[in-house]
């Protein structure tokens, strides 16, 4: 890492530090650094900071150094960190913040294949009401270039009639688009 | 007659399909009713709160408020990850301006009339532990087994609000003992297996996955029970890719619980689904004699 001029970073960015503590409901400063997050957290080896550097950098107002971290698109929601956390911040909802932050500044680098699956993963829920495991299967595959991903899986779950080859369609897709749409739009986007 | 709100999830109806078999056969025996929620949706799963927090809240509000238009006090989720996003309404939505946003998005308001139950401990509670023991047919007996919770029904105790220890869960640990199964002491109970990643990050997702695996293994585990059915398809699934990468022959079964209750209760092995199974159960179909 570079230098850094951290008062003035803080000066810069408190803003960014604020509207994450006010999105994510938690409130950060509150974290003394004990690191039980990062000892209990199952995704640290493929991480270029800990859950607990990511806390502190966020209190100085690294916000750069945050949203362009690897470690907010390894994080797999487990809660594990939320659970052991002494001083009652939910961590794994930070990360969801920091994501979410992440996407809005256009630092969506590193996170491609997670916004792919997760666009994807939505897209079918918001056209049938329920996921579509098997068209996930494919058009991730497609948009993400990598086409034999997992197609190893797809015979033998079709025997086993593990996957559908259609979707179920439920009856209240209007309400579900209508939900979609409302969320993004309160959300300006 | 205990009677719930079922909420099966998509893998029920796809990858853990041999959960919603086991389920529903087990139930049926016990003399417990489940009702299947109407034209129930997707929860949203990690996808939606990484994604947008309103909608996280809007698509299991639904689920909850259709399932207030059936006879029953209480919801049950057999998946892990649906359960959390349905206890994370319950939990969020006691805030009124956020039940009033919520609802504003939905058809029919949700009221929080009907209450989250854990699935595990819908068979866990003690009624329900001395109803299996009195209908075991089949001893289990012999059957070392790694009871494996993962991540979302225990965690985070403050949302799931399940009385359970959220590092050393007991729950499907006392069915096991019911069954006459051994549980094991082993440490990886809750430890994440990387579900979540196995489309974006498959050499991480691999990695959990054979740790789980070789700590059961060490610790003299003839199978993994899972309560999950992320969990179990990817443990289930994904060993032949973390043998190949890790040089191991684990061969470890991932049944269901329920699918051992099952089996502990004398029905027969296909309706309980062992048949879907990826890595072939058939060793311990032959320890407890029913194969």
């Amino acid at each position: 890492m570079s230098e850094f001029n951290l008062s003035q970073a803080l000066e810069t960015n408190r803003s960014f530090v604020d509207k994450v503590i006010a999105e994510s409901g938690q409130d950060i400063r509150q974290c003394y650094q004990c690191a039980k997050c990062s000892g209990g957290c199952p995704g640290t080896f493929a991480m270029d900071y800990l859950p607990n550097q990511i806390m502190r950098m966020l209190m100085l107002g690294m916000k750069e150094e945050v949203l362009k971290s690897q470690t907010i698109w390894v994080c797999m929601a487990c809660n594990t960190c939320t659970t052991r956390c002494i001083r009652d911040i939910d961590v794994a909802r930070v990360m969801d913040t920091l994501r979410q932050e992440a996407v809005k500044h256009g630092y969506t680098e590193k996170g491609r294949l997670v916004l792919i699956f997760n666009d994807v993963f939505l897209g079918t829920v918001r056209s049938y009401g329920r996921l579509f495991e098997a068209g996930l299967l494919m058009m991730n595959n497609m948009r993400t270039g990598n086409l034999m991903k997992d197609m190893q899986f797809g015979l033998p779950m079709m025997l086993k009639g593990k996957a559908k080859p259609f979707p179920h369609r439920i009856k209240g897709r209007k309400e579900i688009r209508k939900i979609f749409e409302e969320t993004r739009r309160r959300e300006g986007k | 007659m205990a009677k719930y709100a079922f909420y099966p999830g998509c893998s029920l109806e796809t990858g853990g399909i041999e959960y919603g078999m086991s389920s529903h056969a087990v139930a049926e025996a016990l003399g417990i009713e489940f009702l299947e929620v109407p034209d129930w949706n997707c929860c949203g799963a990690s996808s939606a709160h990484m994604t947008d927090h309103l909608l996280s809240l809007a698509l299991p509000a639904r689920v909850l408020a259709l399932a207030e238009t059936l006879p029953v006090n209480e919801m049950v989720a057999p998946c892990a990850a649906c359960h959390q996003r349905f206890a994370a309404v319950e939990y969020e939505l006691q805030n009124e301006d956020l039940r009033r946003k919520v609802n504003s998005l939905l058809e029919r308001p949700y009221t929080g009339k009907v209450r989250l139950r854990s699935y595990l401990d819908v068979f866990a509670n003690p009624a329900t532990l001395e109803e299996i023991r009195k209908k075991v047919k089949r001893s289990l007996k012999g059957l070392k087994v790694a009871c494996y919770y993962g991540c979302l029904f225990v965690k985070p105790p403050k949302l799931v609000n399940f009385v359970d220890d959220p590092e050393n869960p007991q729950a499907m640990d006392n069915i096991m003992r019911v069954l006459g199964a051994e549980p094991l002491p082993w440490p990886y109970k809750t430890e994440c297996c990387g579900a979540s990643l196995g489309m974006t990050r498959e050499d991480a997702c691999t990695k959990l996955c054979n740790d789980i695996l070789k700590i059961a293994k060490d610790s003299g585990a003839d199978c993994i029970v899972a309560a999950c059915p992320l969990c179990q398809q990817n443990l289930d699934m994904r060993q032949i890719t973390v043998e190949k990468k890790y040089g191991t022959q684990y061969r470890m079964p991932i049944p269901f619980f329920t699918q051992l209750i099952g089996l502990a209760l004398g029905l027969d092995p296909k309706v309980l689904g062992f048949k879907k199974l990826f890595v072939d159960p058939v060793m311990v179909l032959r320890k407890v004699g029913a194969a």
